[in-house]
């Protein structure tokens, strides 16, 4: 790729990005979120089309208008959010795209060729089971297959261990190393750099869409020294002072959900106590987010009780857990926090438009709206032309801030938030943190769900790992390392001493 | 060279009036193709259909009574489509607040009662009609386009099978209900005319409606539901309750619109009362962009179409069923309308 | 009510049923395929009225019915493109943009009936499709006469639905179609044109709409009134989810509705005591709600209906 720039409106995502892959290497694209790295995968792969600059193919340029020519062009992806129908099966989403023999569906062939694939790469698949009955590593293992079915020469995966746990992680591995070694490219996009550096044979590093660096002997690069590249300046953790945690603000004892959709929760315990994060990891899918479903006051568990500030929570509805001292910043900001046709302010007075703040007897009070909505761009710094902007015009980082003023502002004792910095720029990744541990030492009780562990790490004063719906153990953060809790979520570390932890005094 | 969509940020206060301006006169333009292929001067044609229309004061107050049961049926679609409650049964709420109305205003009784008693009926019918497909929505899953639809042809029959049978006028010889009281008629507003008050609480109906959708609770909550269910529900809003709330408003007026005929108009029910009004209410709540306050100049727009037409076609000899047409046309135009308010044209340079 | 049982054996009641289920049934496959293919066509009751128009108003001039079926069928296959144009094209709303095209399909409709025929006391018709019987299948006793001595249009709509099933589940396209309805971000990574294949899958059922329509004015009505559709394409809608999206279960919930259908006319025509008839026009209505109530919890529909798709989304 020569020269490639990519503008949306008046966001520069690519400028004048040039990039190599030689048949069987691994190069890394790294970058923080919002560098530009999907958005130049994309124009590679013919989802978007570059504003400048060539792209070539074994010399010779081509133009790749959608994702029919990219793969006639060799150049397959694994996106970040699968791109599987999952009501269909594995052997159909295979063969979705590709031409029939005489007019009908040519499963023999497909067959073959997928028990061949098998073979050598190791990336076994039932071709009848459908989609939704495969785990996410399987999911992922489709993806791959479908892009080496089309012949794919080139592979791009995108954030491809987001999803995975530990160990799921060294089988992609294997398999990449496995398909490098038979002469395909591959392009790594991630942002975990140990991995990065054990897996890739170059890098290149991108920030606010340009080419910031590149790294020729990666495994010989600290990971510091790459984050450096990658946002310009030296990261400084934020500090994180002593902790004297207090009474307890959040309690959940004995917590069991029958009816949630996806994975339920089984004798879920857990305590919060004023001034301390509790950070949540897992594999995703593992019962978080039942888990934040039930705190958040959106399912009423099957069993167990759950009270905040010592007050035991009997409805289980939003309005109550707020009304409880309880805010709460959803995983999804675009789907489940905002709404984003309508005004801004609409989206930040949302959750408590009842209550005496915003309405008085069934009518609105516009004045104390508008008010409100302004102290709090104000206050949060957050960049958009004003209150009524269509909510969908914010920016990630500022949506976030948003949400965080929608709750802070009403001093919860107890936070929960599910995700809090996907997707975020490191800036307001960084902002996040910061109003965290703030929070946190002025005597709020904080629940932190991420499948970021390092987030974690920085933030947690405990972590608990949820596995399979359960607690797995909980960890104090000066015994808490990645293998230990890798270890947990994958349900190898329950050992007598972790069901101890498990369970809370 | 290619011409692509590009998300706004922000609606620009001058379309909310041009668009719909615009539609319109694109559906003007579009049918003035159907005259010229009817024989006919498109000029000719629609100066006939709107001077019959706004020609003098009588025609403009038959405008107007033509108007009134749009505005409310108009004004019934809006709320409901603001909760994204497809109520596509208005039509059938209006029959149902005609019935109601009518049955109540037959029965002896001091005017001013009988026509107070006339529009709860009326609007409870109409209410009590829409909760079916609400309720069948919110229990059932049931797609709420589809059975208000049905409903629409169930009460239909249901009206049919009365005043051909128990509730047959039998003063009459065709087949029509029983007439309400003669106190009970709504008075009229304007010596010589049929400007009725029905009209005129049509119009004040606009603005109250405006005030519930945009400076209640309630309305937040509606507009909120219908703009993303799932963050009502995190944000504590219990989403069954709302659109069972929006189909009571939205029945209850489309009901209103059928005690306006009963008490204003014909003052009895027969199989034609509405001439597809609840089907209009459609076309009017969308070239008001879902704004009570834009349902009047919309509903008024169309009832001059509709009063025009009649005369247009006995002037000119263009079947009057131009009307129809130039409605779902004007539906259309304003969708494509509508795309304008969320997107703007941008032309980017290709690739080199 | 004896006497109404007895009929329901009888060749006369049964021929009804296929009589009934055969408008139904192109239309339910019609919508079916525009479904599954991710939109929702409100459009289906005007698309029918305007094909059966412009099929009947073909063959009265020309004086051939296959050629109508053809102009009934193209009619159809242009109002789904305009469908088409306004949800996938430019992504407008579905909900509105099929009642747009059912008002303004309509009102085309009775405006240019009355342009080409006037106002005449007698509405004008046409000597319309005869049955036509195959020979040794109509000697069977009971099931001869009733299916094998059909409308040719009914024989058409037996095999379209195989042919339907066919397509759907074991051609390319077909599973284009499936996989742009559950997940066209998957389908156009695959190479597969998302608004192509919407496209042709709206196309196709508006045809298929199209000869729903020349079905009722030329096969079983012979004129063209303005009620000639009343009200099936809703029903058709209804029976697409009651038939799960599928050909051969939204083949048999025509049949169903048929069958009640042809028993209200019968129950009807033996004027059971004092029941106004309207009361037995009523009873399929009431009965598809009450299907689509028991039916709709568990219905799962295509995953990305009602979304419309844009690429450079951002």
């Amino acid at each position: 790729m020569r020269g490639i720039s990519k503008n949306f409106g008046p966001v520069k995502a690519n400028e004048d990005v040039n990039l190599e892959v030689a048949p069987g290497e691994i190069l890394g694209l790294l970058g923080e979120n919002g560098a530009g790295k999907t958005t130049l995968m994309n124009i590679l792969f013919g989802a978007y089309q570059p504003d400048a600059g060539q792209i070539r193919v074994n010399g010779s340029p081509v133009t790749i208008t959608n994702s029919a020519d990219a793969l006639a062009a060799g150049i397959g992806m694994v996106h970040q959010h699968f791109h599987l129908a999952s009501r269909l099966t594995v052997l159909e989403n295979l063969l979705v795209g590709m031409p029939g023999r005489n007019g009908r569906l040519d499963r023999a062939g497909t067959l073959a060729r997928l028990a061949a694939i098998a073979d050598e790469h190791g990336l076994k698949l039932d071709p009848d089971s459908p989609v939704s009955g495969l785990s996410v590593g399987e999911q992922q293992r489709l993806e791959i297959v479908k892009a080496l079915f089309r012949g794919a020469r080139l592979l791009i995966l995108d954030e491809p261990t987001a999803v995975l746990a530990p160990s799921e992680v060294e089988g992609l591995f294997a398999a990449l190393r496995s398909m490098a070694g038979q002469g395909l490219g591959i392009i790594f996009i991630s942002h975990k750099l140990n991995e990065v550096r054990a897996l890739t044979h170059r890098c290149v590093v991108l920030r606010h869409g340009k080419v910031a660096g590149r790294i020729d002997a990666p495994a010989d690069t600290t990971a510091s020294e790459m984050a450096r590249l990658m946002c310009g300046h030296e990261i400084v953790p934020p500090v994180k002072g002593l902790s004297r945690p207090g009474e307890p603000v959040l309690a959940l004892a004995g917590i069991s959900t029958a009816g949630h959709a996806g994975m339920k929760l089984h004798d879920v315990s857990l305590t919060v106590r004023s001034g301390e994060i509790v950070g949540v990891a897992g594999v995703s899918g593992n019962g978080q987010r039942a888990l934040a479903d039930v705190v958040s006051g959106m399912v009423r568990p099957s069993s167990g009780e759950m009270s905040i500030a010592g007050r035991k929570v009997t409805a289980f509805t939003p309005v109550e857990v707020q009304a409880l001292g309880l805010g709460r910043i959803p995983e999804d900001r675009m789907t489940t926090g905002l709404v984003t046709n309508l005004p801004l302010a609409d989206s930040m007075v949302l959750p408590r438009i009842g209550t005496a703040a915003f309405s008085s007897k069934g009518l609105l009070r516009p004045g104390a709206i508008r008010t409100f909505a302004e102290e709090q761009i104000r206050a949060y710094d957050i960049r958009c032309p004003g209150p009524f902007v269509r909510a969908g015009a914010l920016s990630g980082g500022n949506l976030q801030k948003a949400l965080l003023a929608r709750e802070l502002a009403f001093d919860p004792r107890v936070l929960i938030a599910a995700q809090p910095t996907r997707g975020l720029d490191i800036g307001a990744a960084r902002f996040v943190h910061e109003k965290f541990l703030d929070l946190r030492s002025k005597g709020c009780g904080i629940v932190v769900i991420s499948e970021d562990l390092e987030e974690l790490l920085v933030l947690s004063d405990r972590i608990a790992v949820m596995y399979e719906g359960r607690i797995a153990g909980i960890v104090d953060a000066a015994d808490a390392t990645v293998a230990r809790l890798g270890m947990l979520m994958t349900g190898a570390g329950q050992t007598e001493v972790g069901k101890a932890e498990a369970r809370e005094p | 060279m290619t011409l692509r969509l590009e998300a706004r940020q922000r609606t620009p206060a001058w379309m909310n009036l041009a668009l719909p301006l615009a539609a319109v006169v694109a559906a003007l333009v579009l049918c003035s193709g159907l005259i010229a292929l009817a024989g006919a001067g498109v000029f000719e044609a629609y100066g006939v259909m709107f001077s019959s229309a706004f020609g003098d004061s009588y025609a403009i107050t038959e405008t107007l009574v033509r108007a009134a049961p749009m505005i409310f049926t108009g004004l019934a679609v809006a709320v409901a489509f603001r909760a994204k409650f497809w109520n596509i049964g208005a039509e059938g709420q209006l029959l149902a607040g005609a019935i109601a109305s009518c049955a109540v205003g037959a029965i002896p009784m001091p005017g001013p009662l009988a026509m107070l008693l006339m529009a709860l009926s009326g609007a409870a019918a109409g209410a009590a009609v829409a909760l079916v497909p609400a309720i069948l929505r919110v229990r059932l899953k049931v797609d709420d386009v589809v059975s208000s639809l049905l409903l629409n042809s169930i009460i239909f029959y249901a009206l049919m099978a009365l005043i051909e049978g128990s509730w047959k006028d039998p003063l009459s010889g065709y087949p029509i209900s029983p007439p309400i009281e003669d106190s009970a008629n709504f008075p009229v507003l304007m010596e010589g005319t049929r400007l009725h008050l029905g009209v005129l609480v049509a119009l004040l109906a606009a603005p109250v409606v405006w005030f519930v959708i945009s400076r209640t609770t309630l309305g937040f909550r509606i507009r909120v539901t219908g703009e993303n269910p799932e963050a009502a529900r995190y944000g504590g809003i219990n989403v069954q309750r709302v659109l069972l709330s929006a189909a009571i408003l939205s029945g209850g007026l489309a009901g209103l619109a059928g005690v306006g005929e009963v008490g204003g108009v014909h003052f009895q029910v027969m199989s034609d009362i509405s001439p597809g009004y609840g089907y209009s209410g459609i076309v009017i709540a969308m070239l008001a962009r879902l704004n009570p306050l834009g349902v009047v100049p919309a509903a008024i727009f169309l009832a001059a179409v509709m009063t025009g037409a009649e005369a247009m076609s006995r002037a000119t000899g263009v079947p009057a069923f131009l009307s129809d047409v130039i409605q779902g046309t004007a539906l259309l135009s304003m969708l494509v309308a509508l795309l304008f308010t969320a997107y703007r044209i941008r032309r980017t340079g290709g690739v080199s | 009510m004896s006497a109404v049982l007895d009929q329901i054996f009888q060749v006369g009641f049964l021929a009804a049923i296929l009589r009934i289920a055969t408008p139904l049934a192109f239309a339910t496959l019609g919508e079916m395929f525009s479904e599954r293919a991710g939109v929702l066509n409100l459009g289906i009751e005007g698309i029918m009225l305007l094909s059966a128009m412009t099929g009947f108003t073909a063959a009265y001039f020309t004086g051939s019915l296959w050629l109508g079926v053809l102009a009934a069928a193209a009619t159809g296959a242009l109002m789904g493109a305009l469908h088409g144009l306004f949800t996938v094209v430019l992504g407008l709303s579905q909900h509105v943009c099929g009642i747009g095209i059912t008002l303004f399909s309509s009102g085309i409709a009775y405006f240019f009936y009355r342009l080409i025929f006037g106002q005449q006391s007698v509405p004008p018709s046409i000597d319309g499709f005869k049955p036509v019987a195959i020979p040794l299948l109509s000697h069977i006793p009971i099931l001869g006469p009733a299916v094998f001595s059909q409308f040719s249009l009914v024989y058409l709509a037996i095999v379209a639905i195989p042919l339907s099933a066919f397509v759907l589940y074991r051609t390319p396209w077909g599973l284009s179609v499936r996989m742009v309805g559950e997940n066209p971000r998957a389908a156009d990574s695959a190479g597969v044109s998302v608004i192509g294949t919407r496209m042709t899958a709206v196309i196709l059922g508006g045809a298929l709409m199209g000869l729903a329509g020349a079905f009722l004015t030329m096969a079983q009505f012979n004129a063209f009134t303005f009620g000639v559709v009343s009200g099936r394409g809703w029903v058709a809608i209804a029976l697409v989810v009651f038939g799960r999206w599928d050909p051969w279960r939204s083949a048999g919930a025509a049949l169903l509705f048929a069958f009640v259908d042809a028993l209200q006319l019968r129950m009807q025509a033996s004027g059971l005591g004092h029941i106004p008839y309207e009361a037995f026009l009523m009873l399929p209505f009431v009965l598809t709600i009450v299907a689509m109530a028991l039916m709709s919890r568990n219905a799962v529909a295509p995953s990305a209906l009602l979304k419309p798709f844009r690429r450079e989304e951002r």
